[in-house]
């Protein structure tokens, strides 16, 4: 399958990034566009950058095939993702503002007064870096070998070189240009190919997407496997195996061989061993628990929490903040922030229900994710479909140049800066050391869907940062020991949680539910165990918490926050 | 289609030997942990306990009196001053009055200046017996020892017990130079600081006497071809002068400082006109990152001078703040004739005349504020302009703008 326009659209993405990073910033500004300039950067190009940041694999891809697979409970994805911002705006953003910190690390510091706390918190900046990174690999190599048949390896790659050499390089130097542009050509992306898919949709009569029936291969459809496939057939079919001529698939489970299958038109869709079957109206109703997920009721909350709590520690989310001039001007900024998102988040949806009538060959494959760019090709094709899944993979590109770079200048700083003070002076070598590490995580759990990985980096950052930044901010009883002991506490948790989930210690029943969604009992538990210390060594408090409260929440205006 | 209810299963019970499992894993270490720090106490021999104990004692002591002697740090450090003698009470003063009473018995605090004032006025120590009707009061002795600093006795330090043993003095007379030491630190700390504002001082007074003289005529000669713009001008040059002159803060915002930069190559420009080209490519990220008052404006200054001045037709100044990682870097370039990379080291080094103190003294207040590695860095030849580079982390503890 050779893909020329796809092609050509990760190029034209890449080199557009890597161009407006370095050359951007080289246009010549005269003394008066600098005055306009320093006093503003407008609210609404600040909120594109922020959002174009924030905007990842996960939102990109991710999204559209966890609802494709798992119905609506998965729409909390997306609503976790934009209400996370609006707890930043109510809890963090403006006192954060006011302290002049500009990572969790310097917060940390200017608070508790603490080299110690502050080193632990780089360390989970760098590890909720180093996590979020991986799905934005994985991404990219996922979409390169659905569009062009590349190797998984090929795309993951390409991306981590060409941010780091974007990064190292200097060209995120001016990031918020760079940010605010691929915000505007993410939502070109997503939006313009699902206005003809639904177009397309009408045309075929629009049939029910949640109907009482499961999935059915609308037409004779011939499915490419790579390797052998593990699926469970619901009624028994004649399929045509390339090589071995038509073979009888009866109900149960069964292992399909490598190569082409044909299914009839008309046949109910085997699912992978991992996806268990939904009709239609099962798929569209709230805690059903379609594909398969066990407790969803839990799941829900503790997605609710890992998203909505989650956002605030995300370490490329908070430096965005210091691009506004002043506290007013980031309301205003969060509150675009807040539209531009919610606009973007109502299109994945879309995709993941047309899926359902038009792809539903990954639910047998068990390549959700790739969703978003398989319906082009599969609802409209010819040179139309073509172009269109052309525009999908450049916004998807731009999703993961985008997120990743903003992650990595994040987690390389903190390198440089706490973690590995005195080998690493050099933040171009940080910035190599980052992208290789995440690379090989990358390529060593290929396997999971990047939604799932997305949402235990939201859930390790709602366990670890979300307790440092709302006590920190919000209660003077706050001690440096309570601090540590709480980060160390969700930290651990949640990490085990992580490695328990990426190693499918637990596949089944309360311990595979508790463990893919941490976040309803790491948090508070993190909460608590950073109260109740910080009560047992009341004597630490530090001494001028005073202060340090009144710099955090009394208005810029009053000129209460001078320093003595 | 599942949901949940499955309250006791062979799964459940799998589940229950995990978390169990897990809990061991984060709680063993957090116990041991937990013994390691708590019970440090309980090892070596009673001297070293001792010996722990007091450097324990001194240790919290030493901050509240490394901010000099004040009432304030005589209250919080008297405790801690009492557990290392281990007397009935102890009283600090100063030479003017009383300023702390800590132990048994405080009716006597009302007369312990007037105890301490022999020691305060000879510089010796004392032993005195206090008077008291209770026999049951431990406070029967009182040691003075004074607290000097340099060679002047700022105040005195009173240890008062049953019996005025000679370990009790010479224990006295110790903590007493020890408390001196702390002060003269305390002294040493803020002569550091009074140096700085120094500093900042001496930059402010900076402003080039020609620079006002050339500007007010530059300003003079648009009064009557273009007095809209003359009047703007005199405006800029108000609130130039007002930033450059202001009396209170060490820091500033990078945004405050660009923005009175551009003030002055306004100035700077009504004068040269087109000779003067100016480029500024400032990343919006930086712009609230503090910054050392005045830290930019020497630099610009030296470029336009080194840029323009010496006889050439024209030239560029180019300042550039960009985002890097976890710093802010910014650069001032000019085109200039350049200089002898010899005499910009004896300039940074203090040992050069003294037409460029501005860049020494910028150079020196970077190093103070930052550490050793956040100096200015110059590049220069004879003939190849000059760039002078800085590098500032966008944060550091106590660095605030004001």
């Amino acid at each position: 399958m050779s893909a020329p326009f796809d092609i050509l659209a990760v190029a034209a993405v890449v080199l557009l990034t890597l161009g407006i990073g370095f050359y951007g910033l080289r246009l010549a500004r005269t003394t008066s566009d600098f005055m306009v300039a320093s006093r503003a950067v407008s609210p609404l190009w600040n909120a594109s950058a922020i959002s174009g940041e924030y905007l990842s694999a996960a939102s990109f891809l991710g999204i559209a095939g966890l609802v494709f697979a798992y119905g609506a409970d998965m729409l909390w994805y997306p609503v976790g993702f934009v209400a996370g911002y609006l707890v930043l705006l109510l809890l963090v953003a403006a006192p954060l503002r006011r302290s002049g910190a500009y990572t969790v690390p310097d917060f940390a510091e200017a608070r508790l007064a603490s080299p110690a706390v502050r080193r632990l918190a780089s360390l989970f900046v760098v590890v909720i870096g180093l996590l979020y990174l991986v799905p934005q690999l994985q991404g990219a190599g996922l979409t390169l070998r659905a569009t062009t048949g590349a190797p998984v390896e090929v795309g993951a790659m390409l991306v981590a070189v060409v941010v780091t050499v974007n990064v190292a390089g200097g060209g995120m130097r001016s990031a918020t240009f760079v940010q605010a542009f691929q915000y505007w050509l993410k939502l070109t992306a997503i939006s313009v190919p699902a206005l003809f898919l639904a177009l397309a949709w009408q045309g075929d009569g629009t049939p029910d997407l949640a109907g009482p029936a499961g999935p059915v291969f609308r037409d004779t459809t011939s499915v490419r496997l790579d390797s052998p496939v593990r699926v469970e057939v619901l009624e028994p079919v004649v399929v045509e195996v390339t090589g071995s001529g038509p073979r009888v698939l009866a109900a149960g489970e069964q292992v399909l061989p490598e190569g082409t299958v044909v299914f009839p038109a008309g046949a109910a869709v085997p699912h992978i061993d991992r996806i268990e079957a939904a009709t239609g109206d099962t798929w569209a109703s709230p805690l059903a628990g379609a594909g398969g997920l066990e407790h969803p009721l839990y799941a829900t909350y503790a997605l609710v929490l890992a998203t909505f709590l989650g956002t605030m520690g995300l370490p490329h989310v908070l430096v965005r903040f210091y691009t506004n001039p002043d506290g007013p001007a980031a309301r205003r900024t969060t509150l675009v922030v807040l539209g531009l998102l919610g606009t973007f988040y109502l299109v994945p949806t879309l995709y993941g229900a047309l899926g359902r009538l038009y792809t539903p060959e990954l639910l047998l494959t068990g390549r959700t994710d790739a969703v978003v760019l398989a319906l082009p090709r599969a609802l409209i094709g010819g040179i139309g479909g073509q172009l269109l899944e052309a525009l999908l993979v450049a916004g998807a590109f731009a999703a993961f140049l985008s997120t990743s770079s903003g992650l990595l200048v994040s987690t390389a700083g903190v390198l440089v800066q706490d973690v590995l003070r005195g080998t690493v002076r050099d933040f171009r070598r940080a910035a190599v050391v980052a992208a290789a590490v995440a690379l090989a995580l990358a390529l060593a759990a290929s396997s999971l869907p990047i939604g799932q990985v997305v949402g235990l980096a939201f859930a390790m950052a709602a366990s670890t940062f979300c307790p440092l930044l709302v006590l920190g901010i919000w209660w003077r009883g706050l001690t440096p020991p309570g601090a540590a002991a709480g980060l160390i506490v969700g930290g651990g948790l949640s990490t085990a949680a992580v490695l328990s989930t990426l190693t499918g210690l637990a596949d089944r029943g309360w311990p595979a539910a508790l463990l893919a969604q941490p976040a309803a009992w790491t948090v508070p538990t993190a909460f608590a165990v950073m109260v109740a210390v910080s009560w047992a060594t009341a004597d630490r408090v530090p001494p001028d918490v005073g202060r340090t409260m009144l710099v955090l929440h009394a208005p810029e205006a009053l000129g209460l926050n001078r320093p003595r | 289609m599942r949901r949940g209810g499955e309250f006791y299963s062979p799964a459940m019970g799998r589940s229950l030997v995990v978390v169990l499992a897990l809990g061991l894993v984060l709680v063993v270490p957090g116990v041991v942990l937990w013994r390691a720090v708590r019970g440090r106490r309980a090892f070596g021999t009673p001297a070293e306990i001792a010996t722990h104990a007091a450097l324990h004692e001194a240790s919290l002591a030493s901050p509240a009196l490394r901010s000099g002697l004040t009432a304030d740090a005589a209250l919080r450090s008297a405790g801690h001053l009492r557990a290392l003698l281990g007397s009935a009470a102890v009283a600090l003063s100063d030479t003017a009055q009383l300023l702390a009473w800590d132990g048994t018995s405080s009716e006597h605090a009302t007369r312990a200046h007037e105890l301490a004032a022999p020691a305060l006025a000879n510089g010796r120590p004392t032993v005195q017996r206090v008077a008291c009707a209770d026999p049951d009061c431990p406070v029967r002795f009182a040691v003075v020892c004074p607290l000097v600093q340099g060679d002047r006795v700022v105040g005195a330090l009173t240890a008062y017990d049953v019996v005025a043993s000679p370990g009790l003095v010479r224990a006295t007379a110790e903590v007493a130079r020890w408390v001196s030491g702390q002060l003269e630190l305390a002294e040493l700390d803020e002569s550091r600081s009074r140096l700085a504002e120094a500093q900042v001082r001496a930059l402010r007074a900076q402003i080039s006497p020609h620079f006002v003289y050339n500007a007010l005529t530059a300003i003079a000669s648009f009064v009557r071809t273009d007095p809209e713009r003359a009047r703007e001008l005199l405006l800029e040059f108000a609130d130039f002068t007002r930033y450059s002159s202001r009396t209170h803060g060490e820091f500033t915002t990078l945004a405050e400082e660009l923005r009175s930069i551009d003030r002055y190559l306004l100035l700077e420009r009504a004068r040269f006109g087109d000779r003067l080209q100016v480029v500024l490519r400032v990343a919006p990220e930086v712009l609230p990152v503090a910054v050392p008052y005045l830290c930019l404006q020497p630099l610009v200054e030296n470029a336009v001078q080194h840029g323009l001045e010496r006889g050439r037709g024209s030239g560029t100044v180019t300042v550039v703040a960009e985002d890097d990682g976890g710093q802010c870097r910014i650069s001032v370039e000019d085109d200039g004739a350049g200089s002898d990379p010899e005499r910009v080291r004896a300039i940074l080094a203090g040992t050069a005349g003294s037409d460029s103190m501005g860049l020494a003294n910028v150079d020196a207040r970077l190093r103070a504020v930052y550490g050793d590695e956040h100096g200015l860095l110059v590049e220069t030849a004879v003939g190849a302009g000059t760039k002078v580079t800085l590098r500032v982390p966008k944060w550091t503890a106590g660095v605030r703008a004001s």
